[in-house]
């Protein structure tokens, strides 16, 4: 970590102000519907009728206990649960109105449309350029400047540019964690995907790297879907315009961020943010 | 009950008490050191015995004709060409058919057979080959290559060291391919990725030079094979690199040297041991710093 590092990303600092602003602002319309979802780990039930709206270009927080479920409804967003036999959903998630987990979805497809930031970085054994181009040449088939011009935008856009522009042929396992964690931020929007599904990014992270998650998941809110499981609370608070918040396989409350923080209407939830259990 | 419980935990009352301790401590400690010392020198005797022999022995019997001539009767100038030649033509077709093999079964057990009844019973034959006397392998090749097409053949010993290659291969892949986090796979099917790339692209990737050192070890294993050899490409006294006829290689011609009452047969033999072991050598460093670069 540099002392360029912080150049980037400055100029999206978001403050209290803005927070306040956002929860009283009205939720779009739903990109993302979940209507009576139920979803099994072989016979145990891990999600029970979830039905939750998740708005187009805004974020939505999911909170919980460790084991109530919001990682798992994460990973049947973009169906990464059908890698494991025995793990099974049932219900409907409609994404733009199509229902993604009926048999017969193009996987590859959805998961071009629906891109996932994991909670460990996860940067492949390739140079940084590669990195990127690899998920990108999964999809498209660009010219070698194409590709160059992709490159350097779903850095920028990770706001890791300055720091990787002149190693982009170096091995990503060189870089820092965070900076690790961003080129995963930047691999999935080089994809060009409409939703992005973020699993505790930061769990893993320094606070510096953690504020320079958060700051880029609100500038990448303008573009993109996103949904983000935290065990965080202040960081749900900080980044989400809506947040779930889940207990033994159930969504007990969903509201918009300001209201579910300071008036939950479920006792369940009051006793979670106030630190109570979890 | 103060301070007979647990000597260890109390504080000193007794300083004479301490030192009797404190000595009976060193006293065992200088036991254990000493027959661990002996155990390991008892060990490394053989070991150096072994190597300080077969170099002095083997670089004794060096010159330039073992690389330049074929076996030739005793009494006349002959070489280990024939031999070297031999070995290695067997030993590199055998680990090119072997290799691929090995990686695909391990590539299977680790990549889609993870949790599967067929993948622990291939898993578990796999093992046992990895553990079968050689001399079996060569029998089985016997009957299975040897018998049917009338006649000991280099293709034959090829094939018996293939298979003594591929469970190696199968097992040094399945384990490094473990070692690979399930989150770096789950994000590479997260960009939308089909599994057979994914396994290519970056598990392959990141478990090469793991595979590559598996490789290594088991080309210095069936190197120095001679068991399977017998029944299969039997050895060669003249020049040949015709695999369908029998073929010379160095085990074999060490094993029929040695045991001859000729003194420059005996030397020769000597030398290709010594060949033999200065090649597993280098494998086995080359392995080592493979391996010590991947972590």
């Amino acid at each position: 970590m540099s002392h360029s590092a912080t150049s980037d990303t400055t100029t999206a600092r978001p403050n209290i102000g803005a927070m306040q602003a956002r929860s009283g602002a009205a939720l779009n319309e739903a990109k993302l519907a979940i209507k009576d979802l139920d979803f099994y780990y072989g016979a145990h039930k891990a999600l029970k009728g979830i039905g939750l709206d998740i708005p187009a270009r805004q974020v939505t927080g999911m909170i919980g206990p460790s084991g109530c479920g919001k990682s798992t409804l994460l990973r049947v967003l973009n169906r990464m649960y059908s890698l494991y036999p025995g793990q099974r959903a049932e219900g409907q998630v409609l994404l733009d109105g199509e229902n993604i987990i009926e048999p017969g979805v193009d996987l590859n497809g959805l998961r071009s449309k629906i891109g996932m930031v994991f909670q460990k970085p996860t940067p492949f054994p390739m140079t940084i350029y590669e990195n990127i181009a690899f998920g990108v040449r999964l999809h498209e088939q660009l010219s070698k400047a194409q590709m160059d011009e992709r490159v350097e935008w779903a850095l920028a856009r990770a706001a890791l540019w300055s720091e990787a522009k002149d190693r982009l042929n170096t091995s990503a396992m060189g870089l820092s964690g965070g900076q690790q964690q961003r080129l995963c931020i930047a691999r999935t929007i080089a994809v060009r995907p409409e939703v992005i599904l973020f699993d505790e990014p930061t769990s893993a992270l320094d606070p510096i790297s953690t504020l320079k998650i958060e700051e880029l998941i609100d500038e990448l809110k303008r573009d993109f879907t996103i949904a983000i499981v935290t065990h965080n609370m202040q960081q749900a608070a900080r980044c989400a315009d809506q947040v779930a918040f889940f207990y033994l396989g159930e969504l007990v409350e969903v509201a918009p961020a300001g209201q579910l923080f300071t008036a939950p209407r479920h006792p369940k939830t009051q006793e979670y943010i106030t630190g109570r259990f979890g | 009950m103060s301070g007979t419980a647990n000597p260890a935990l109390t504080p000193v009352k007794n300083p004479g008490n301490a030192t009797r301790l404190s000595r009976r401590r060193k006293r065992t400690d200088l036991v254990i050191r000493s027959l661990s010392l002996v155990a390991t020198g008892i060990g490394l005797v053989f070991l150096a015995s072994i190597l300080i022999t077969l170099f002095v022995k083997g670089f004794g019997a060096m010159n330039l004709s073992v690389f330049t001539e074929v076996t030739k009767p005793p009494g006349s100038e002959g070489g280990l060409l024939n031999a070297i030649v031999g070995s290695l033509i067997q030993v590199v077709l055998a680990t090119l058919i072997g290799t691929p093999i090995g990686m695909l079964v391990g590539t299977y057990l680790a990549e889609y057979a993870r949790d599967s009844r067929f993948g622990d019973v291939v898993r578990f034959v796999s093992d046992i080959l990895l553990s079968a006397p050689s001399i079996l392998i060569g029998l089985f090749v016997y009957q299975l290559l040897v018998l049917p097409f009338g006649g000991f053949s280099g293709w034959a010993g090829v094939a018996a060291l293939a298979i003594i290659i591929i469970p190696i291969v199968v097992r040094t892949t399945e384990d490094m391919l473990s070692l690979i986090p399930n989150t770096l796979r789950e994000a590479v099917i997260g960009l939308g990725s089909p599994k057979w790339k994914m396994i290519v692209l970056v598990s392959w990737r990141s478990a090469l030079s793991g595979i590559i050192t598996g490789v290594l070890l088991g080309i210095a294993r069936i190197a120095g094979e001679t068991a399977p050899l017998l029944f299969t490409s039997l050895g060669n006294n003249a020049w040949s690199t015709n695999l369908s006829a029998p073929m010379p290689s160095l085990p074999i011609t060490i094993y029929s040297y040695a045991g001859s009452p000729f003194q420059d047969w005996i030397e020769l033999a000597w030398a290709g041991a010594l060949i033999i072991t200065l090649a597993v050598l280098l494998l086995n460093i080359g392995a080592r710093s493979l391996l010590g670069r991947g972590k």
